[in-house]
């Protein structure tokens, strides 16, 4: 299935959850946060959340900045 | 003499606060903070590059620290809403600096798009902390959607160039009812100090710790010029005058005339 990660289209695996995503591409889950749809999704959520065909998520951090 | 410095909620001792970019090293903030005294830190948010493996910086800010998110990258109010949301639902308390820029040689903030953003988040609940271009009738407006603080910029994000937009900062340190905060552009303690003489009620820098050839001692540097700053605008300082005034009393001379 397709889906949009930071904006750009990549194939995933149909099923796949959250957390799979993070883990397929190599993202400690403890440095992240994850919006799906525009929406939060809390870290207890992304082994059960599986993402669906045209699904927008964003995968962020914070960083250094003033 | 008990200084408190209430803003947003908090009950803070240290009048400077610091943004985390462009360091060498992250690792290097926790001594930052403790030299400076500092007790409230900005940082950003940004995609994750799946190229390049980052840290996260919260990782590396000392547990006590007040977080000041920054809404930096929004080119519109409604950018800068969604931010912020994200960043108070990831746990960052309810603090929120709107940054709303689109242009990228000054990178001076738009006025116009960063009230609206304050308007909705304050009426959110949040403490809105916006980043401005010195304007008494934005100030005023800012006030009246409920802004927490008001920060004007020094002189452009990053350039080190000091307080350029002093008379106007007067201005609004003198018809604000907020705490004005100056934001950006100050380069050396001196230019924060003078600013905190002047009345502001704090300053906020990041470049000029970070690019610093000993960031720890600039920090320190800063948090000291910080407080000598405020103590002078406390004590009132004496009217200046145009010719001389002898300090040493004028009579009484080893001779007679």
């Amino acid at each position: 299935m397709k889906i949009l990660f930071n904006g750009k289209e990549i194939l995933a695996e149909d099923g796949m959850t959250i957390a799979g995503l993070l883990e397929q591409r190599q993202l400690k889950p403890e440095t992240v946060i994850v919006e799906l749809n525009f929406q939060l999704v809390k870290k207890e959520k992304w082994s059960d959340t599986p993402l669906k065909e045209n699904d927008s998520i964003e995968v962020l951090r914070f960083v250094g900045g003033g | 003499m008990q200084d408190l410095f209430h803003i947003g909620g908090k009950e803070l001792t240290s009048r400077l606060l610091l943004g985390t970019g462009k360091y060498a090293s992250n690792q290097m903030i926790p001594q930052i903070m403790e030299a400076s005294g500092s007790q409230v830190v900005t940082v950003a948010m940004r995609r994750v590059d799946t190229d390049f493996e980052e840290e996260n910086i919260l990782n590396h800010i000392p547990g006590n620290c007040v977080l000041m998110p920054n809404t930096s990258g929004a080119r519109n109010a409604q950018e800068a809403i969604r931010i912020a949301r994200l960043a108070r639902a990831a746990g960052c308390g309810d603090w929120v600096k709107i940054e709303v820029i689109s242009d990228n040689r000054y990178l001076l903030p738009d006025n116009y798009e960063t009230i609206k953003a304050t308007e909705v988040l304050a009426a959110e609940g949040f403490q809105v902390f916006p980043y401005m271009s010195p304007d008494l009738m934005v100030a005023k407006e800012l006030v009246k959607v409920g802004a927490a603080a008001v920060m004007p910029l020094g002189a452009p994000i990053g350039s080190n160039r000091g307080l350029k937009t002093k008379e106007l900062v007067r201005i609004l340190i003198e018809e604000i009812p907020l705490p004005i905060i100056v934001d950006a552009g100050i380069g050396r303690p001196s230019e924060a100090a003078e600013a905190m003489e002047m009345g502001a009620a704090a300053i906020l820098v990041n470049t000029a710790v970070a690019t610093a050839r000993d960031p720890v001692i600039m920090a320190r540097a800063f948090g000291m010029a910080v407080e000598a700053g405020r103590a002078a605008f406390l004590a009132g300082p004496g009217a200046a005058r145009q010719y001389a005034s002898a300090s040493s009393p004028l009579t009484g001379f080893l001779r007679e005339d």
